[in-house]
């Protein structure tokens, strides 16, 4: 008989809270309909800001309760804030987009909030089923969010699509599992790591079970050869929800990755680097050469995650306590870049049409300087040009895999970088070289305003005072190598 | 030493600059005007302090001077290291010289987005002397990499018509090799556990490593240099980017290259740097004499000025891998000559430019009657270039070519004949510039220059002259660390290296070659060390 005490309840406590919030918050929505919508907006904010707190309140070290289904630790505490400023981001930025696009709907920023409490276990996740119930809540959520702009057919494609695809990968991912349990007889990750050790990283169903499992996480970060729905869904799913995508799913699903590589399948390290090296590299390439041809600009920020992804699983792939820190700022910092871009490409709107196609652009830095250098800025830092804060992302990442030996991953690595830097260039030659009479429309809600400040300032400001970011990032990790 | 942080002042004093003029508001007019002023003042408050670090600046020392040193990334023992010594302090001055220059050339050429212009120029300059000052390798290739974003702008915005082209390609192009040297870099810092230069000058890194290194700091190197092959973003940059940028990156931007190879190929890989010194010295012989053939057919004269850099640079790297006192000195004067005769090139093109919207010489003609002072500006300049004794284009050239027959006679014999073929092209352009008839009706009505372009050139006037009858002036300061630099080199090559490969720099043959360059050189002093009490006095 499992004893439930209010102490060995206390980690999940942000959660929690956003459960009931959420609840709460579902049956004001039931009650005033969507023209609380707005207002739920906002106290969805407030719900992850005090769950941050929360958060922050907790004892962060190493503790294992509902029977050893979720795990906290401080690598588990960094990452949920990130994704939880992600999601706040995420939905600050698309509140005004949401009445813009005649999309307004109370439910869009409470399954934005279901959707985070499944990453949060994601992350959390000390169990298989405890992996594959995060995984699931935070995908259902974010199937419906894809098909919200119900009007527009592409969303409902793109709903679809994403379910479709979505569902196969879940369904590895239980294959995956079934073959773990069948060769070792539990779904426990250290018990796992324990059959691991007993049978000498020899388990040839537990590693076609990793196999399975890992392509499933693949899918989810949209890792190639598993990339094929991004474009599509990035594209058709309405731009706040894009932005959601670009912003936090991955950064879950890789800190879900994470703990699996250096917690249960930390024996198996021969096995996955050569998965993750393949993945790492066919990202990269992929991700850099198929973003030359787009001119749909959420086509191209869905191959530069693509591309970011590839470069983020290097350090994966390097297997060491400064690749998995690499790994992490990498990630915040694209998170960073990806909060300024999609709070500018939110406000770009013509005719009250938003714009999407890269041509539009043509001329922004004449009408509207301020929004054209703030994507400038972003776009060289995400080519990875210094002095900006993608640069240091990049480096750290390539240093780790110089570090440990993977010279032709590295190599190939600044080479891609090289070619996706085309077409950030691109978008910076549109906006600065084109020139075009017509205006945009002039409304820049103070949220995006606030946002897009505290980006470029991030972006431009690390390269001042760069320990800031990496003394967390390098704390956390030492979680996977004591 | 002083305390006064100069180097961090002079380096970014400019982005402080650039932040006035980022605030000032107002109608365009006075916009334009302000960010004018707040540029040109800022890059002169700048060159003064360069000047009196300069003059501070004691050349009897191959040790680094003006050291700052701060943490930055200390969980990875990466610091805010900066300080100059003989080889850099010519190039910040470089920097700073020119930057004014181009502000004032641009003072009525540009006319759309003065003040984002400005902007990007100050950003500019704080980027290269940035990277002239660096002391840690990855501080260095930050600085060394922003400057193709303030770059890229200039020629994509202010450019000719095919900008956008041009733009992409030098950005991409020189990544390219940069990306390349990132890598090396990393290698490097695993390697050593550092990226201090000083303290990796110290260090050995194994022979078979320093070969890929090696090539992969060439890589990004030799596009930026450039050397025969990968110099063909050259001519397109150099023909679409507005005259200020032309010039900056003729007199400035090329020469990081050179002092990429001075600062980290030879003094970090010795080794490899002799075991590749020969691919080296064929790949300039090739640049000297194929560009400037392609040189002399040019139409186009931006394109022939830009022909005729990388024949010069060619000179560069040939004095710079013979890693002798005599070649890399003359590799370094005949870079910083090169700066500013080039960039007096470019203006000069530019005062034409400015004037008739073309840069086809068949379109000129004649200019000597109606533009007299125009006319001998650019013969001064255009002599220089050519290397004519008296003017500092022959010292650079000279010396190189001194290096290059110790090394190898015949790549010197190759090389000189290099400066036959640039005479020929520059004396080409000349002729059909400023001399022949009168041809067309608006070219023989332009006026002469202004005293606004005049106060452009003498500056750089004074400067070609000096250096060249005094090009102690600068080899005496660049003196004391270049003999450091050979000296380290030839005792790496010496411990470690069999003799199969030939002395790089033999002394006894320095000695033969004295003789002759008393002749030549009455004025300098800078050698007399390797005579013993032989001080040459004029």
């Amino acid at each position: 008989m499992i004893e439930y005490s209010l102490d060995s309840a206390l980690p999940i406590l942000p959660e929690l809270f956003c459960v009931l919030a959420g609840m709460v918050l579902l049956i004001i929505g039931a009650m005033r309909g969507n023209a609380a919508t707005s207002v739920i907006c906002w106290a969805t904010v407030a719900t992850f800001g005090i769950a941050i707190v929360l958060l922050l309140g907790l004892d962060w070290d190493r503790v294992t309760v509902l029977n050893d289904f979720f795990v906290f630790d401080p690598f588990a505490g960094f990452m949920k804030m990130i994704v939880m400023l992600g999601l706040m981001a995420s939905i600050a930025m698309s509140v005004n987009y949401l009445y813009q696009e005649q999309m307004v709907r109370f439910e869009y920023p409470i399954l934005i909030l279901f959707a985070g409490v499944g990453m949060m276990f994601m992350i959390s996740a000390n169990n298989m089923l405890s992996v594959y119930m995060g995984l699931e809540l935070q995908s259902l959520s974010l199937y419906v969010l894809a098909a919200m702009q119900t009007r527009q057919l592409k969303s409902a494609e793109s709903g679809i699509k994403y379910f479709i695809l979505g569902a196969l990968a879940s369904g590895m991912l239980l294959f995956g599992v079934s073959l773990i349990y069948g060769s070792t007889g539990t779904i426990d990750f250290y018990s796992i790591g324990q059959a691991l050790e007993l049978s000498g990283g020899m388990n040839a169903g537990l590693i076609t079970g990793m196999v399975f499992v890992l392509v499933a996480i693949a899918f989810k970060i949209s890792a190639v050869p598993f990339h094929m729905w991004t474009p599509d869904v990035y594209e058709g799913a309405p731009t706040s929800v894009t932005a959601l995508f670009a912003l936090v799913p991955k950064v879950a699903a890789i800190a879900l990755l994470i703990r699996l590589l250096f917690e249960p399948f930390a024996m198996l390290v021969d096995q996955w680097q050569q998965i993750i090296w393949v993945l790492s590299l066919a990202s990269m390439v992929v991700g850099a050469f198929a973003g030359l041809v787009q001119n749909n600009v959420k086509r191209l920020l869905a191959y530069s995650s693509i591309g970011n992804v590839g470069y983020a699983l290097i350090g994966l792939v390097a297997a060491s306590e400064s690749g998995v820190a690499a790994v992490i700022l990498y990630l915040v910092i694209y998170m960073v870049m990806t909060v300024g871009a999609f709070s500018i490409l939110l406000v770009l709107r013509r005719d009250n049409v938003g714009l999407v196609k890269l041509n539009d652009f043509a001329g922004l830095s004449s009408t509207n300087p301020v929004l054209a250098y703030s994507m400038a800025i972003i776009m060289f830092s995400m080519s990875g040009i210094p002095p900006f804060a993608g640069f240091f992302g990049k480096m750290f990442i390539f240093e780790t895999a110089v570090a440990e030996g993977f010279y032709v991953l590295a190599v190939l690595g600044v080479l891609s970088s090289v070619v996706g830097a085309y077409y950030y260039l691109r978008i910076i030659k549109i906006m600065f070289f084109d020139s075009s009479e017509e205006t945009i429309d002039n409304e820049f809600p103070l949220a995006t305003r606030v946002l897009l400040v505290a980006s470029i300032v991030i972006i431009v400001g690390f390269v001042f005072k760069p320990m800031s970011l990496l003394h967390g990032t390098l704390n956390i990790t030492a979680t996977f190598f004591t | 030493m002083i305390d006064f942080p100069i180097l961090s002042a002079i380096a970014f004093l400019p982005l402080v600059g650039a932040f006035f003029i980022l605030t000032i508001r107002g109608s365009d007019d006075v916009v334009a005007r302000n960010a004018r002023y707040t540029a040109l003042y800022t890059s002169l408050f700048a060159f003064a302090l360069s000047a009196y670090m300069l003059v501070r600046f004691d050349g009897s020392t191959a040790a680094f001077q003006f050291v700052e040193n701060f943490k930055w990334l200390p969980a990875y023992n990466i610091s805010y290291h900066v300080g100059v010594d003989g080889i850099s302090v010519f190039f910040v001055l470089l920097s700073t010289l020119l930057t004014p220059i181009c502000i004032l050339s641009s003072w009525n050429a540009i006319k759309t987005r003065v003040k984002e212009f400005m902007i990007a120029f100050l950003l500019l300059e704080t980027f290269m002397v940035g990277t002239f000052i660096a002391l840690d390798a990855v501080l260095f290739y930050v600085f060394f990499e922003a400057v193709l974003i303030p770059m890229f702008l200039i020629i994509g915005i202010w450019g000719g018509p095919r900008r956008i082209y041009s733009a992409f390609k030098f950005f991409l192009y020189t990544l390219l090799g940069s990306v390349l040297m990132l890598v090396a870099l990393l290698t490097i810092y695993y390697y050593t556990g550092t990226t201090d230069i000083p303290e990796l000058m110290t260090r050995h890194i194994p022979r078979e490593m320093q070969m890929w290194l090696w090539v992969a700091f060439f890589a990004s190197f030799a596009v930026k240099m450039p050397m025969w092959p990968v110099h063909t973003w050259l001519p397109d940059a150099h023909v679409e980017a507005p005259t200020a940028g032309s010039v900056i990156l003729a007199g400035v931007l090329l020469k990081m290259g050179g002092y990429g190879f001075l600062r980290f190929s030879l003094p970090l890989m010795p080794e490899a740097t002799a075991y590749f010194s020969e691919m080296v010295y064929w790949l300039s012989i090739i640049a000297i004499i194929y560009t400037s053939l392609v040189a002399l057919v040019q139409t186009d004269m931006k394109k022939l000025i830009a022909y005729s850099s990388v024949a010069h640079m060619g000179f560069v790297t040939l004095g710079i891998f013979t890693a002798s006192i005599q070649g890399l000195q003359g590799g370094i004067f005949q870079m910083i000559s090169h700066g500013v005769i080039s960039g007096a090139l470019f203006l000069i093109v530019g005062v034409v430019y400015d004037r008739l919207h073309t840069r086809d010489i068949a379109r000129y003609g004649g200019l000597v009657q109606n533009m007299p002072k125009f006319a001998v500006i650019f013969m001064i300049f255009m002599l220089g270039s050519v290397g004519l004794p008296g003017t500092s284009g022959f010292v650079g050239e000279f010396l190189s070519l001194i290096g290059a027959f110790q090394a190898n006679t015949v790549i010197a014999a190759f090389a000189a004949t290099g400066v036959i073929f640039g005479a020929a092209y520059m004396l080409v352009l000349y002729r059909g510039v400023v001399f022949g008839p009168q041809v067309n009706k608006d070219a023989s009505e332009m006026n002469d220059v202004t005293i606004r372009e005049i106060s452009l050139f003498i500056p750089l006037l004074i400067l070609v002259f000096v250096l060249g009858v005094k090009p102690g002036l600068v080899l005496d300061r660049t003196e004391a660390t270049v003999k450091n630099l050979v000296n380290n080199y030839e005792a790496a090559i010496a411990g470690t290296y069999p003799a199969d490969i030939e002395p790089a720099a033999g002394l006894v043959e320095y000695d033969s070659m004295s003789g002759l360059e008393r002749d030549v050189r009455h004025e300098d002093e800078a050698y007399g060390y390797e005579n013993g009490e032989g001080q040459l006095n004029d």
